[in-house]
Parts: structure tokens; sequence; C-alpha cells
């Protein structure tokens, strides 16, 4: 039993390109459910949104990453305005069945044969999506790795300009709910007639929050798409989603902090597990399993683990329970 | 009242001299009317809930719009307020046509209501839900927000303004407390004043006393009559006669849908067909064994 490679390969995935991707899916569910209350079950599709964007940008029409990141922005406002003009003026659920409906949608379209020559079909795009990036990399080129975290160069690179982007939304997250505007958005939470009642465009709120919400998403499918340099139809299920609004219950919803330390924990408990078992039965410590179980075994430990922290801790680590208690009438 | 002298008195006694000659019937024309009414319908399906055909609000007096549970005061009220749509029917405030505009264009206007379900946000501060009410504020502007140099000054003096307001609505001491942490009553009060903080010129209060202790209500009563000495026009919702009889310049009475009196308190109190819509029409009749008497005033509250 490998000690050492269980925890590294756990530190090195906790904080890694992964944690990051979903960390900015969670960060744009907080802006959008933890502050605002919008129920959008689709964030996949504004992940999914930033991915093809700069994959069919990049090696379809051989453009530029900088602007394919426009472009990707561009798109999920796009999804945003689409999504949310038709439900935002309806009770809070039209959003959600919308949203998961449109993200599986997006899915099955993006992989169908019918778009394979710009969209790549079920085999996705492949190819230097992130050279733009890559070129601009300032580790010295003989770079092996770093002691604990076994990154490789370019990876590295990535994490790094990775966690600077989280730091950078969380920052603007945290200006923007502090300020009048984060107060509009919370009394909307609270009772949207209310805050109507006081003279504010409710809708147009609602509406800012689905695109900055989507646009945070979007980055995280661009970080993806830069790091894999590969866009798979299939990694965008419905699922992610759910991870997403796990990290954030994680973390507790409506914290600035929430997704970042919530992403990090789901990391290390879902990489630390598999890790673990996956050790642990080659060691022979564990006989009923199979290797090929892990992968499912894990996600049964993060469910239990979710329950377990709905009964014990409901409002997540940062959330304080007294606001939980108040009626939310 | 002598007319002369009621342009020197106060608020209260030039309302009521405003409203003095005026003849006490449905939909008669006021002085000065902040708002006017026609023609407002809603049904729901087969029943009508309100068809309102004449009503005008005068200014600066406290008008009391009352009736029996189903009358359509509530529903009349989210018309109105643009928080319901009517089937036909048009009003007009401040002489500009309002009807079918959203209603947080009506609450920037000056048309400001509370709501029957008291609506405090609970899991935000006094404070925070009091600074919401104000008006053309900055740092509501998305990309002004980032930026807190460019609000924070007006913040506080909006702050200022609450603090003044929380003063005298007794909550000071609560700034900073979960307005999901106050009584029923005091959430009324924090709404009545998150009201104010957007500067209504015609605040529509939807039964204000409701579930509010008798000591609360005389402070409630007295705030009101205080928004009307500061020029405020005060419409309500209330189901309660005694306390109208108290605070209002003049009552409108609806009843299934329409209104049937208006008048000053104490003559509307005495008509005929108001009694008869509260107790019903054989109110004064001996009690007959079936118990049909009592039978008028039990419909649902239709909203």
């Amino acid at each position: 039993m490998d000690w050492s490679f269980v925890l590294t390969q756990t530190l090195t995935q906790a904080i890694g390109i992964q944690a990051i991707i979903y960390c900015l899916a969670a960060i744009g569910l907080n802006v959008q459910f933890g502050y605002t209350g919008l129920l959008n079950f689709g964030q996949v599709a504004f992940v999914a949104a930033g991915s093809y964007a700069v994959g069919v940008i990049v090696l379809t029409f051989d453009l530029s990453l900088w602007l394919a990141i426009l472009v990707g922005i561009v798109v999920a406002t796009i999804i945003a305005l689409l999504l949310g003009i038709p439900t935002l003026r309806l009770r809070a659920d039209y959003l959600a069945i919308v949203t998961i409906a449109f993200s599986e949608l997006v899915r099955l379209t993006v992989r169908s044969i019918a778009f394979k020559d710009v969209l790549g079909g079920a085999q996705g795009l492949n190819g230097k999506i992130g050279q733009d990036f890559h070129n601009t990399n300032p580790l010295p080129a003989d770079f092996q790795s770093l002691p604990v975290l076994s990154w490789t160069r370019q990876d590295l690179w990535v994490v790094i300009v990775g966690w600077i982007l989280v730091a950078l939304f969380t920052l603007l997250v945290w200006l923007l709910v502090r300020s009048p505007w984060g107060r509009i958005v919370r009394g909307i939470r609270e009772d949207e007639n209310a805050v109507v009642s006081l003279g504010k465009n409710v809708f147009a709120y609602k509406l800012q929050a689905l695109i900055l919400g989507g646009i945070i998403g979007a980055f995280g499918g661009i970080v993806w798409a830069v790091a894999k340099q590969s866009v798979q139809p299939d990694t965008f299920r419905p699922e992610f989603t759910f991870f997403a609004y796990t990290i954030l219950l994680l973390g507790g919803a409506a914290r600035v902090f929430g997704p970042i330390v919530g992403a990090i924990l789901f990391w290390i408990v879902l990489a630390g597990t598999g890790e673990f078992l996956g050790q642990a039965i080659q060691a022979g410590w564990i006989d009923f399993l199979q290797p090929t179980d892990v992968g499912n075994i894990r996600f049964v430990l993060m469910g239990s683990g979710l329950i377990a922290l709905m009964v014990f801790r409901p409002q997540g680590i940062f959330g304080d329970r007294r606001e939980l208690a108040l009626d939310a009438k | 009242m002598p007319s002369d002298s009621a342009a020197l008195g106060t608020a209260a006694e030039q309302a009521q001299a405003a409203l003095a000659n005026v003849e006490a019937r449905p939909g008669v024309p006021k002085p000065d009317p902040i708002m006017v009414a026609d023609h407002v319908r809603r049904s729901f399906g087969g029943l009508t809930a309100v068809d309102v055909e004449h009503v005008e609000i005068q200014r600066g007096a406290i008008t009391a719009l009352i009736g029996p549970n189903g009358a359509g005061k509530t529903t009349f009220f989210n018309l109105i307020t643009g928080f319901d749509n009517a089937d036909e029917g048009k009003w007009s405030f401040n002489d500009r046509q309002v009807s079918g505009m959203a209603p947080y264009k009506l609450a920037r206007i000056g048309m400001v209501r509370t709501f029957q379900l008291t609506k405090a946000l609970s899991r935000m501060t006094v404070m925070d839900n009091m600074r919401l009410g104000a008006k053309g504020q900055t740092g509501e502007r998305f990309f002004a927000a980032i930026f807190p140099f460019l609000w924070n000054s007006q913040e506080k003096s909006i702050a200022q303004h609450a603090t003044g307001l929380l003063e005298r609505f007794n909550l000071h001491e609560k700034v900073g407390d979960f307005a999901g942490s106050l009584s029923g009553g005091q959430r009324k009060l924090l709404e009545m004043a998150r009201a104010l903080m957007a500067d209504p010129e015609l605040i529509m209060l939807d039964e204000p006393m409701a579930g509010v202790n008798p000591a609360l209500k005389q402070s409630l009563l007295g705030h009101i009559k205080t928004m009307r000495e500061e020029g405020t026009t005060v419409l309500f919702v209330e189901h309660d006669m005694d306390m109208v009889h108290d605070i209002s310049d003049w009552v409108i009475v609806m009843a299934q849908g329409s209104v049937i009196a208006e008048g000053p308190p104490d003559a509307v109190m005495k008509d005929k067909a108001v009694i008869d819509a509260y107790l019903g029409a054989h109110h004064d009749s001996q009690l007959t064994e079936t118990g049909e008497s009592l039978t008028d005033s039990s419909n649902g509250d239709a909203r």
C-alpha cells in the first residue's frame, strides 16, 4: 500500500485542472442560485459553450485563441438571453425545467452527425486548441515537475492561470454582492415582488445574474478545452451541473469562498477515495471489489457524504445556520 | 368647517375640508384627485372579482378601502399597482395614463405599495431592507457596482435617511438584525418604513393592521397619520370599520367587486348598503332555526 502515492495524487487533483473547471462552474452557479435564487440546472451548457466556442474557432476556423475566448463570452451571453427572456418572468421552476432540457439539447446537438464537419460529432474536436495559450508559458523549458504535485510544465501553467481566473471572478463576485446591485439580487432571492414594489426592474437583474453566471461557467469550459487540447461532447452530461451544485452546497451557497473550498473538498473526497480504494485493492486489503468498481464506488461515497452534509451541516462549510433557521418568507 | 381656516390647519384638517362638500355616493368626483380609475374589470373564470365603474382618490388625504372578505379590495390593489393584469379599464396617476404599466415603473413614479402578507426580506438585515427602498442608486447599475467609490457617498446618505426613518418607526435598535428575526408587527413597521424610503407620493397599504396587537395598532395608526402630515397620500385596505373610522378622511366601500358606497367615515358607517354588505340584509331580524341570516358574509376572499 503506497500511502504517499495516494496523498500526492489526491493533492494534485484537489487543486488541479478539474477542480478549477468545477470551481468556475460553481462560482457561476453561486451568482445565479446562491445570491439571486435562480435555479439553473443547465450550467453544463454554458461550460460546453465555452469549450466548443474555442474549439471551433481555433480548429475549424483556424483563428486565434484570444478571439475564440471573446466568442465564448458572446455565445454564453446569447444562451443566457435565450434561456432567460422567456422564463425569467415566470415562476422559478420554469427556468429549472428549461435549463436542464437545454443542456441535454446542446450535448445531443453538438455530438450529432449532422454537424460533424464543424463540431466534430461524437469524437469531438481534437488538436492544438490551446497552442496560443501554451506559447505564453513562462516556465523554463527544462522544467520537470514540482516536488509533490505531479503536473507537467503545460499543466502547471494552466493551473496557475486557472487559479488566477478563479481569484479574479471571486473578487468580482465579492465586489458585486456587497454593492447595491448585490442587495437587489439578494432581495430577489428572498421575495421578488417586494423588490418590484420598490421600483426595481427585477427581470433585468435576473437576466444580468444569469448572464454573469453563464460567462463564468463558460470560462470553465475554455480552461477545459485549453488544458486538454480537446473537446469531448459526452463530458457535458447533466451530472456535471449536479457536481457543481454539490460543490456549491458543500462550501455554502451565497458565500464568496464557498465554491473554492467546495471544489477542493469535492476533489479531495473524490480523488482520495478513488486512489485509496485502488491501492487497497492492489494491496489485497479489499477482495470483494474489482479495480473497475472504484470509479462508481467513489460516487456512492460522495453521495453518502452529501446526505450527511445535508443532515448535519445543511448550510455548508461557510454558511450560517441561523440564516437557515429564519423562515424564508 | 369653514374653508378659509382650513388652508392654515394641519394636513388632516385640510384633507377633511377639501372633502367636506363632496357628495357621498359611489364614483363621486374629488376636487384634487391623485388617481382616477375607470371601468376596471378583472374576472377569474366565471367570477368577476373586480368591476369598478369609476373611482377617484383625493390627494393628501387618507382614504380607506373597506369591504367584507371577497369584496375584491386586494385584487383591485393588485390591478392598479400592476401586479395583476386587468381585463379592461384605464387608470391614471397624477393625470398620467398608467394602466398596463409595469409595476416597478409605477413604484418609480411614486406609487408604492405594501402587501397583505408582509414581505420583509428575511435573510437580509433591517438596514439592507431599508436601503433597498431608496430610488436612483448609482451602485445598482452592474458596472458601477464594481467600483465602490462611485456610490459610497450616496450609500452613506441613504443610510442616514434610513436611520432617521427607523428611529421614527422604533426599529433603530434592530438595524443589524435579520429581518426574519423580527416579530410580525415589527415586520409590518419595517415594510412601511421601507416603502417610505422610495419617497412615494401615494402609498398603498394592504391591510396594515392584519395580525398586529392592539398596542402596536395604535402606533401604526400614528405612523399613517404622520405620512399624511408629510404630504403623502395614503390609500389603505382594511376590514375593520372601527379602525378605519379613527384615521380616514374618506372611505370607499367595496362589495362583490364594485364600489357600493363612498363618503366620510361617519356617513359610510350609517349607510344601509354598507351594513347590509357586512352583516347581511337580515341582520336585525330574529335568527331563524335555519340560520339563514348568517350566510351572506361567509364567502371566501377572492384574490
